[in-house]
């Protein structure tokens, strides 16, 4: 029994430690990554503090009192103990109501929808910025990135100046992906017919991996892309470099990236017709098909059909206010 | 109109053509030569020996609620080697996949395998083993003759068979699902899933489903109606308390997933618009439903592990339970809890952090009871005169691996850290770290406690043990890489990796698939070696563990009507009440016994259910019509057989204890 105690704890220790130094998620780039990673240790220490106990408890019960050692106390009838009793429920409960209180608090500061108010450690987001607006598809399967500001739109790279909030809304074409660029911060989910936010900043420039963490049928495995940091300049450089890359996504462009294919290289687009990411958003990028948000809309239709989009999502079950 | 030959056949055939028979897949090719030479040679074995009037009789058509146990518990580990093949493909194409190897299993293989080997696992293993575990054991810790509703009981587990066969049928014609094991909209509506994959998961669900519903419904009956007098609630064995729970949670979960499916059906079928991206339709709200059935269903498998768990240690420390009534509580406290904290499982859906947070927070709350339960078996250690028989060594890996699984399940119930770590290895390490560490171990643990119970001699220990640590010790070589990968960013399903640094890791993993499987070779040597010493093994006691429990008062195996004379219970731990009072079993003053007759009805509905199950997935409307009226018939005509009991007579009843009593 003590040979398997030891190596249980061996290989908790072991994989402890190989965290601590190379994973991607303990040694993330991005603020809000950083302080999910922070999160993860607090929770993680607080429940070693009972885990571990327990575990070396239970094996040392199970060896003292094994029936060949005949000198260990028996008491056969003995099935209650106030005490025991009183402990055994509240000390879990105490760490719950450590851990309850760290997860209420945690999950409204780092709540994937809030404008991010530090860009690191004692870093305060100036009064004045404006974040970078990145707007997300997953298709089938690759990941479409439009620039509105930029009026640029990338299929399959993903970059962003370093200290400067981005602010990602995302969307799907056919069925549910999750966002995720471990290094930059948390997953969030990309729904057809759905709108989801996530604010984040990346802090240190590099190349980091991006990839789709909901399978999402046959292609889903090769649904990756790289995420540059870069500073301003060089941001502004790979802005120049996307525009000079070629033609315009427009709904006829977009209908035909749409469709179902893997492995698909780097491709940039000059400029991004206007209102297309709505469009595909509200499921009306083919001619004729109807808007969601102009079909649930009792009043007719104001506007360019880009003013009439995210808002009217907050209405559905479940989205985010 | 003239009716024409296609018609005709698409009218029988519905949309299977000679297309759907993959003989262009080696793989299949071989799986279904290897699966028709076996199932030939058992047919063939059973035919030789003459045994198929005996298969009919004594067991098919059994209402037995023993017999109907085993053949529960036999369904599930056949299915388990299904399962795991399935385990040890995904294993093997993880390990060679990477950078410019694309692997030996192309995406439309790969991405069925990982569905069917999820739904197989919970669905036909893990569900199957519980149940027969249950109905094994919990009428004869309550010291009843039988279940509440003893045709039910053989109705329900034909179900079960039929469900299963539907979901294996798939392997060789059309395909199995797509989607993952379940089967999240739109992916698996029409759109993208056009082939018969989806409606064979759907079909075969709702058919085992119709079973598990049921056997539910009698479980409860039994426990709530049958028990011996003086068993009060808080005089029941705490197995039959968790068995308690759990039918509870079955009785008010699997129609939630049966209406969730019915409506995923009609998307795919009626055209109607519940869960599909456009007309309306809302995945948001598949996703709620089938978790809200889903987390339940966790609570279902792990409570009856921990009803082993408590028995067994109880038994081996020689010692009553510590916290009995805690015990009972923290169970209930578990299930109701189990329906708080669905919306765990998608946090990174876009709810407010408050929505987020309370999720998070009630998840949390569950480790409480759960927490002091295995405080609870550790001071029932405490003190006590411990045997390390096979069960009792389960007991001590469950709780060290439990803790580690429970521990990792708060980590991804912070919502933030769930952010990160949803969907990601370090969540399949956390699940089977919990089902494997849970609920596998404690039926291992159950089986090899009730065995002797069920056939007169116990297993082979030997055996036993290699078991053991090939699976003990191939569990944390298969997934501590897996938690560590987890925190390395790799998401779940994936079939090539571009990371080549990643591989040792996986290599790893795989390994420890092979120390499973060598557990699970062991296991089955285990069994034919314990059936070859038999009568080295044998038990003629009926009580080989000096057992606590009623079920130990009976010879090993009890005969057809369990106990002569209904017991009276005193205490929770009856039996060792009885023996410390020095009970003698009766000799004399035996009177018939009242039972229920066999009947073939649960096989001839399975069968057709089968049969309406094949036809609906292939739209084959004639015939699936047909069937569904003949079941309806079928299951009409049942009710007017009034031919249904029997009784034992004085003179059987004293014979069959005699020789008890002589042996």
């Amino acid at each position: 029994m003590s040979m398997k105690a030891l190596r249980g704890l061996l290989l908790l220790a072991l994989v402890l430690a190989l965290t601590g130094c190379h994973t991607v998620l303990m040694s993330p780039s991005g603020d809000l990554a950083l302080q999910q990673r922070n999160l993860i240790i607090i929770a993680l220490v607080l429940m070693l503090l009972i885990v571990v106990p327990v575990i070396i408890t239970a094996l040392v019960f199970a060896w003292h009192y094994r029936a060949s050692n005949q000198k260990a106390h028996y008491d056969p009838e003995w099935d209650h103990s106030t005490i025991v009793e009183l402990m055994i429920w509240s000390a879990p409960l105490l760490i719950i109501i450590a851990l309850g209180a760290v997860t209420w608090v945690s999950s409204h500061k780092l709540d994937p929808y809030r404008p991010l108010d530090r860009l690191g450690p004692g870093r305060v987001v100036a009064v004045d910025t404006k974040p970078l607006e990145v707007d997300v598809v997953a298709l089938d399967w690759k990941w479409l990135f439009i620039y509105p500001e930029q009026n640029v739109a990338v299929v399959n790279e993903l970059a962003a100046p370093v200290d400067r909030p981005i602010h990602f809304n995302l969307t799907a074409s056919t069925v549910m992906n999750s966002f995720f660029i471990p290094a930059l911060a948390g997953q969030i989910y990309a729904m057809p017919g759905m709108q989801t936010t996530l604010q984040a900043v990346i802090n240190k420039p590099g190349d980091y991996w991006g990839f789709s963490a909901n399978y999402s049928g046959a292609g889903f495995s090769y649904m990756n892309f790289t995420f540059h940091g870069m500073s301003e300049d060089d941001f502004a450089k790979w802005v120049a470099h996307a525009k000079s890359g070629g033609g315009t996504l427009d709904h006829a462009e977009y209908t035909k990236l749409e469709a179902p294919s893997q492995r698909e290289p780097v491709r940039y687009y000059g400029s991004v017709a206007p209102g297309l990411y709505a469009s595909i958003l509200n499921r009306c990028v083919q001619p004729g098909a109807g808007c969601m948000n102009m079909l649930r809309m009792s009043e007719p239709p104001s506007g360019a059909e880009a003013a009439a989009s995210s808002d009217n999502h907050a209405a559905m079950p479940m989205a985010h206010p | 109109m003239t009716l024409q030959y296609p018609d005709l056949a698409k009218l029988i055939f519905g949309r299977l053509t000679w297309e759907s028979i993959p003989y262009h897949e080696p793989i299949l090719i071989v799986t279904f030569i290897g699966v028709a030479i076996a199932g030939i040679a058992v047919l063939g074995l059973v035919t030789y020996f003459k045994l198929w009037g005996y298969l009919w009789r004594e067991w098919f058509t059994s209402v037995d609620h023993k017999k109907i146990g085993i053949m529960y518990i036999v369904l599930s580990l056949v299915m388990l080697l299904r399962g795991f093949a399935d385990a040890l493909m995904m294993r093997a194409q993880q390990a060679v996949a990477f950078g410019p190897h694309e692997g030996y299993l192309p995406a439309e293989h790969y991405d069925q395998i990982f569905t069917a080997h999820g739904t197989i696992m919970i669905f036909f293993v893990a569900m199957p083993m519980i149940t027969g575990l249950i109905n094994y054991v919990m009428p004869l810790q309550i010291g009843s003759r039988d279940v509440a509703f003893p045709f039910l009981n053989n109705f329900s587990f034909w179900m079960t068979v039929s469900g299963a066969l539907l979901v294996m049928t798939s392997l060789f014609i059309g395909e199995f699902a797509r989607t993952g094991w379940l089967a999240y909209p739109p992916l698996s509506e029409l759109s993208s899933s056009p082939d018969s994959g989806v409606d064979y998961w759907i079909w075969g669900l709702q058919i085992a489903g119709v079973g598990t519903t049921l056997s539910g419904i009698n479980m409860i009956a039994t426990i709530v109606k049958m028990r011996a007098p003086g068993m009060t609630m808080m005089k029941m064995p705490i197995f039959t308390w968790t068995a308690l729970c759990a039918n509870v949670l079955i009785v008010a979960a699997f129609p939630v997933l049966t209406a969730t499916l019915a409506l995923l059906a009609l998307d795919r079928y009626a055209g109607t618009h519940f869960f599909t991206a456009d007309g309306g339709g809302n995945m948001m709200m598949y996703i709620n439903l089938i978790w809200v059935w889903g987390h339940p269903e966790v609570y279902i498998l792990v409570l009856p592990a921990f009803g082993v768990f408590s028995e067994v240690t109880s038994t081996f420390s020689r010692k009553r339970l510590f916290g009995y009534a805690s015990m009972v509580y923290a169970t209930v406290v578990i299930t109701v809890l189990s329906y708080l904290v669905w919306l765990h499982h998608f946090f990174t859906m876009g709810s407010g952090a408050s929505v987020n947070a309370f999720f998070g927070i009630t998840t949390m709350i569950i480790s409480i009871p759960t927490g002091a339960k295995i405080f609870n078996w550790m001071f029932t250690m405490y003190r006590g005169r411990i045997v390390f028989d096979v069960p009792m060594l389960w007991v001590v890996a469950f709780i060290v691996t439990f803790a580690i699984g429970g521990m990792t399940g708060v980590l991804l119930a912070v919502p933030p850290a769930d952010f990160s770590l949803h969907n990601s290895l370090f969540l399949i390490a956390h699940f089977h770290n919990v089902i494997i560490g849970g609920v596998l171990f404690g039926m291992f643990a159950g089986i090899n406690y009730w065995f002797p119970k069920a056939f007169g001699f116990r297993l082979d220990p030997f055996w036993g043990k290699v078991s053991f640590w090939f699976w003990v010790v191939g569990f944390y070589f298969a997934f501590m890489p897996l938690y560590l990968l987890g925190l390395m960013g790799v998401t779940r399903r994936l079939r090539h990796i571009d990371d080549p640094s990643l591989q040792i890791w996986f290599e790893i993993a795989a390994f420890g698939a092979v120390l499973i499987l060598l557990g699970i070779a062991a296991m089955i040597v285990q069994f034919a070696v314990s059936i070859l010493r038999r009568d080295k093994l044998r038990d003629a006691t009926g009580d080989l563990w000096h057992g606590r429990t009623l079920e130990w008062s009976t010879s090993s195996p009890p005969p057809p009507y369990n106990f002569a004379f209904t017991p009276q219970v005193h205490d929770v731990d009856t039996w060792w009440q009885m023996k410390q009072h020095n009970w003698r079993r009766p000799v004399e003053g035996f009177v018939p016994i009242h039972m229920p007759k066999n009947t073939g009805t649960g096989v001839y509905l399975s069968v057709l259910s089968f049969i309406f199950g094949f036809a609906i997935v292939w739209y084959m409307w004639l015939i699936a019509a047909v069937s569904f009226v003949a079941l309806l018939a079928v299951a009409i005509h049942h009710t007017f057989n009034y031919d249904r009991d029997y009784y034992i007579p004085a003179d059987e009843v004293r014979r069959v204890e005699a020789a008890h009593a002589g042996a």
